[in-house]
């Protein structure tokens, strides 16, 4: 389902008032400030540094703080190669994660298995969680990754949030 | 002391096991016959002869031929400087060969490593568990017969593992091939 | 009444003495602690089993593998030259060093390792200078983030992102480089890099010395670094450490001038040596080595024949078209030329049949390679020897006894790097 969110706001009509739809609202909310949980694995979690450094500065974007603990992160970036070891981590720490939340899987490693095609490499972590966004690259430029972020955004904009809330609440009652 | 006089001392001292020192690209091979003296002939190297630096211990597959195992182990002196290898066999129905970590700790980790990837077992090893890939895994993948893409493995609750798809690739050469035909890249199975 | 620990005691050995004393009254007591793969301060996928007793260690066990990709038997199915990507994602800190270390083992085996053009050694030296830059950078940004402070971590990341132009100028990809081939590398460097290489030079001495005002004279870090985790000698030439951690402890054995290849014996320069072995001598070690290799790349800069935009064609690659892929105007026009290319493309270079170790001084310690091969293009066993894989060997000695704090100090102090570790 979409949801259309755009802010219609003329300041000479309406003043200091923005009035919208609530889904547009918090879907505003949402997605300006997605603090990510970098699940920095391999050599793509130095590029996830990078975009974090003050060259290619995420923050800008609203993710100022890569939270390193599941319960307070919106968004995981799988960077870098997982590996049938590791797989379950990777697995138990997205359902600790509360919802809404959303996956990046960076680099060729995570969204394929990228180039190592051999006993131990899961072939792709869309085996064992959803993924929102695939960033290609070996690893993929901070540019890149930033691309993606802003396309999540685009996607996070388009939910309807108020809709699902209340299903939810209707199905409980 | 140039490194081919140490070669000859440790064949003074342990005589018949060991072979003659084979020399490529200014390294110097001994080869020992009977894996179970590669304890000593390392305690004598360390403490008469001054290597007091295991660099390595690697293992190499001869599949098809008898004995299975190579355990290869690269000696160097920091002292003086020089640097031996020293190469065992092991047959596959043994598979086991003592442990050098009475020697040189750092043998601990390197000999896990090998009886994960290969599955040689090192008699003496306080601590011979899987190191690299998970307990309970099944298979020695280094293993010339176990395919690049993997068995089917699983563990409920801790790991699975499928197969990777290869699908038609990697295009694969043989090392030492007979000619350029056989070493030819196409699509190998593993068991042909 | 409990006990009161007595935590004014910064001697591990004597720590570990009083906890095996407590070991024998308070059994059951233990609390298993997994530190686990996915932590901010392990760099990378480690995990670590501790048993503590309150917050002193008394046990600690590694548990590695949770990136091991299968490199050595994927080595097997590629050819030399196809092998050389997964060569830059080993120590993916400092790709250009593990890639002349690649390079350099296989020369070995070609026996072609004497014949290098001048000029494609000294290429090789740079990138392997800029590679221990950059990697003993993002080492000492990793320490220090994890201990606090965060300025250092984003300083030198302002560093490495220079180096990283650097890298993209010459290569074309900023990280993952597969700069050097077999025989050469894949070309020559573009007109304005030693300009651009002497800049970062030059503004680079001033950082550093701005990034040491912040940590090596400061209370707090020396506080929490000093005589923290030592090695002893005999320990770390028996547990096989290599690179500055040897070098901390205090034994002077450096590749670059003890095994000497490349143009290393044209050039000056010194080796750092650590004198206690603790924490803060290895991060001292990794400092003066930046200055050092900067003393390199100057020296380099100077010397390197055929200058900035090589007129003289000097060239980058062995003349063998065995080796080496012929030129383009050469392949398209000449038969031999074709008849090269192809096979070298498809079979790889055919290698003589024998076994070579080469061991090669990169930042992390000393990468090998132990290459068997029974001739042909593709080796038939190849063993890679991970300096961080033997260095974190040494993690259930030199735990035992300290504060769970002082994990995250030693572990930024080791400066591992999982990729490599686990292959």
């Amino acid at each position: 389902m979409r949801t259309n969110t755009e802010i219609g706001y003329d300041s000479k009509i309406e003043g200091d008032v923005i009035v919208t739809r609530v889904d547009a609202a918090l879907n505003w909310f949402r997605k300006n400030s997605i603090w990510p949980m970098p699940m920095g694995l391999a050599c793509c979690a130095i590029e996830l540094m990078a975009v974090g450094a003050s060259r290619f500065d995420i923050s800008r974007f609203g993710s100022e703080v890569m939270r390193f603990s599941p319960r307070q992160a919106d968004c995981m970036i799988v960077a870098g190669t997982v590996t049938y070891k590791m797989a379950m981590c990777v697995k138990r720490i997205y359902d600790q994660m509360p919802e809404p939340r959303w996956v990046i899987a960076m680099g060729a490693c995570a969204s394929t298995g990228g180039m190592y095609r051999s006993y131990a490499v899961l072939q792709g972590v869309d085996n064992i969680i959803p993924v929102d966004v695939y960033v290609s690259g070996c690893p993929p430029r901070p540019e890149a990754v930033l691309d993606a972020l802003m396309k999540l955004q685009d996607k996070i904009g388009q939910q309807p949030v108020l809709t699902e809330l209340t299903a939810v609440a209707a199905l409980k009652s | 002391m140039p490194p081919l006089e140490f070669a000859q001392k440790l064949k003074t001292k342990f005589g018949p096991v060991i072979s003659e020192p084979a020399e490529f690209r200014g390294e110097i091979t001994l080869k020992i016959s009977d894996a179970g003296h590669i304890a000593e002939v390392c305690e004598f190297a360390k403490t008469e002869l001054g290597f007091d630096y295991l660099v390595d211990v690697s293992s190499v597959d001869n599949y098809g031929e008898d004995p299975r195992w190579t355990v290869v182990y690269h000696l160097r002196s920091l002292t003086h400087g020089n640097e031996l290898r020293l190469k065992t066999d092991v047959s596959e129905e043994k598979s086991e060969l003592p442990t050098v970590m009475t020697v040189w700790k750092t043998a601990n980790w390197h000999e896990r490593e090998i009886y994960d990837m290969m599955g040689i077992r090192f008699s003496g090893h306080p601590d011979l568990r899987r190191i690299l890939m998970w307990e309970g895994y099944p298979y020695f993948p280094l293993r010339k017969d176990f395919p690049l893409a993997g068995k089917p493995t699983d563990l409920p609750g801790v790991a699975f593992a499928k197969p990777a798809p290869l699908e038609g690739g990697p295009f694969v050469t043989v090392a030492g091939g007979k000619d350029a035909i056989e070493r030819e890249p196409r699509v190998r199975t593993p068991e042909g | 009444m409990a006990t009161v620990h007595d935590i004014e005691i910064r001697d591990s050995a004597a720590r570990a003495a009083q906890a095996a004393e407590e070991l024998q009254d308070s059994v059951g007591e233990k609390m298993v602690l997994n530190m686990g793969p996915s932590h901010p301060a392990t760099h990378g996928v480690l995990r670590i089993v501790l048993e503590l007793d309150g917050e002193i260690i008394t046990k600690a066990d590694p548990d590695i593998g949770y990136l091991h990709r299968g490199d050595e038997k994927i080595a097997e199915n590629m050819t030399y030259t196809q092998f050389i990507p997964y060569t830059d994602r080993l120590d993916y800190l400092a790709p250009l060093a593990n890639n002349v270390a690649y390079a350099l083992a296989v020369e070995k085996l070609l026996g072609i390792d004497k014949e290098l053009p001048p000029r494609c050694q000294y290429i090789r030296v740079m990138c392997a200078e800029l590679a221990r830059i950059s990697a003993h950078l993002l080492g000492l940004g990793a320490f220090a983030m994890d201990m606090g402070a965060v300025t250092v971590f984003l300083l030198s990341f302002t560093e490495r992102e220079k180096i990283y132009n650097l890298a993209e100028a010459i290569s074309g990809a900023r990280f993952t480089t597969s700069y050097t081939r077999i025989g050469g590398v894949m070309r020559d460097l573009p007109p304005t890099w030693l300009g651009q290489c002497q800049q970062f030079c030059d503004e680079f001495i001033p950082a550093l010395n701005e990034l040491e005002t912040l940590l090596t004279r400061n209370r707090i870090w020396m506080d929490r670094v000093r005589n923290l985790a030592v090695i002893s000698k005999e320990d770390a030439i028996n547990y096989g450490l290599s690179g500055p951690n040897l070098r901390g402890s205090g034994v002077e054995w450096d590749l670059r001038k003890k095994q000497p290849y490349l143009c290393y014996p044209d050039l000056e320069f010194d080796i750092p040596t650590g004198s206690v072995g603790d924490c803060y001598d290895r991060y001292l070690v990794r400092m003066e080595e930046m200055r050092q290799s900067v003393r390199i790349l100057l020296q380099c800069i100077k010397k390197i024949p055929g200058g900035a935009d090589n007129k003289t064609k000097e060239p980058v690659n062995v003349p063998d078209g065995k080796v080496v892929l012929p030129p383009k105007q050469k392949v398209m026009t000449k038969m031999e030329e074709l008849i090269h290319q192809f096979i070298l493309v498809t079979q790889g270079m055919n290698c003589p049949p024998g076994e070579v170790y080469f061991g090669h001084e990169n930042p992390k310690g000393e990468l090998g390679f132990y290459i068997n091969s029974r001739g042909g293009g593709t080796p038939y066993r190849m063993k890679i020897r991970s300096p961080s894989f033997v260095n974190l060997s040494i993690i259930p000695k030199i735990f035992v006894g300290g504060l769970i704090s002082d994990t995250v100090a030693i572990l930024g102090s080791l400066d591992f790097v999982m990729g490599e570790c686990d292959r």
